[in-house]
């Protein structure tokens, strides 16, 4: 028996597919969700993937907060099911206030499209168990709006208590608060962070690493040992 | 039919790299003494029926759920006259 990962497809969804082989490649059913179909289908765990879901009018992920399938989710993740948003799919999480801060426009205003390293800052997620503590890695990054922020007070609770998840090293791309690349929620089901682990799973693409395989196998192995 | 706006604008503790953009193109079209823009966002609501308190406190709950992110942004409603 092994677990069944959701991953929803928004209008303008860009790295569903992606996302759903990754979750194949890690040995999990993919499943696809829709975003306008409330029903979850059984899965054990959705992600929200990347791209510009309803063309980031108003805001990115503003309108996708509203979906009838994110109702469900949202319901779902406050009862413990993990979650994990990918770029478009973080600033869906953000706009849902199943994590705090927002993103806003990269500080340079340019978009940005590259392998970045990270640290990772806590391996104890539903997501980042198979990475070990401070353990570097490389994850390709493309976005507009990536730039991570939130009061500082906010920004000091997150610290205080480990959900800053992943930081970036050698340089931050976007002008986010304290390098912050993504972050999770208080038990730790939700996760978002800004660049593409799904990109980073196959060594004959992306990076030419596998470095974002972690994430797929980590909730494969929660999952399935629950 | 009333017309609506709800103005929202980042919070002032906020970057505007957007605005900025636009502040430094300006004295280079001639536009000098400029010190500061902020750029924010418009909305135009036609309402139908009457625009009495409980309508506004309607849009003001839309502005306040979905027009406006009020992590990062403020937002303002008032009715247009004179139409």
């Amino acid at each position: 028996m092994t677990a069944r990962v959701g991953v929803v497809t928004f209008p303008g969804s860009l790295d569903d597919r992606d996302a759903l082989r990754a979750v194949k490649l890690a040995g999990a059913e993919p499943v696809a969700l829709w975003h306008r179909d409330k029903d979850l289908h059984q899965v054990d765990a959705v992600v929200l993937p990347g791209g510009f879901s309803y063309g980031d009018y108003l805001r990115a992920g503003a309108i996708s907060r509203f979906s009838p399938v994110m109702e469900t989710i949202i319901e779902q993740a406050r009862g413990g099911m993990p979650v994990l948003g990918i770029c478009n799919g973080f600033q869906v999480l953000t706009e849902s206030h199943l994590l705090p801060g927002a993103m806003l426009r990269n500080n340079h205003l340019h978009f940005v499209c590259k392998d970045q390293k990270l640290r990772v800052e806590n391996n104890g997620t539903a997501w980042t168990s198979d990475y070990a503590p401070g353990q570097e890695i490389m994850i390709p990054l493309k976005n507009m709006d990536g730039r991570f922020t939130a009061d500082r007070r906010t920004i000091d609770e997150l610290e205080a208590e480990g959900r800053v998840v992943f930081r970036y090293l050698d340089g931050n791309p976007n002008g986010s608060i304290d390098d912050i690349a993504g972050i999770t929620n208080a038990a730790g089901n939700v996760v978002g962070l800004m660049p593409h682990p799904e990109h980073a799973v196959d060594p004959i693409v992306g990076t030419g690493g596998t470095d974002g395989t972690g994430f797929f196998t980590s909730i494969l192995k929660r999952l399935v040992n629950a | 039919m009333a017309r609506v706006v709800v103005d929202v604008m980042l919070k002032p503790e906020i970057l505007d790299p957007q605005g900025q953009a636009v502040q430094r193109a300006l004295p280079r079209l001639g536009f000098e003494g400029i010190a500061d823009v902020r750029q924010g966002k418009r909305f135009e609501l036609e309402v139908e029926g009457p625009v009495d308190a409980a309508a506004l406190a309607r849009i003001h709950q839309a502005a306040e759920t979905f027009l406006a992110n009020t992590v990062i942004e403020d937002f303002t409603v008032h009715v247009e006259e004179g139409q």
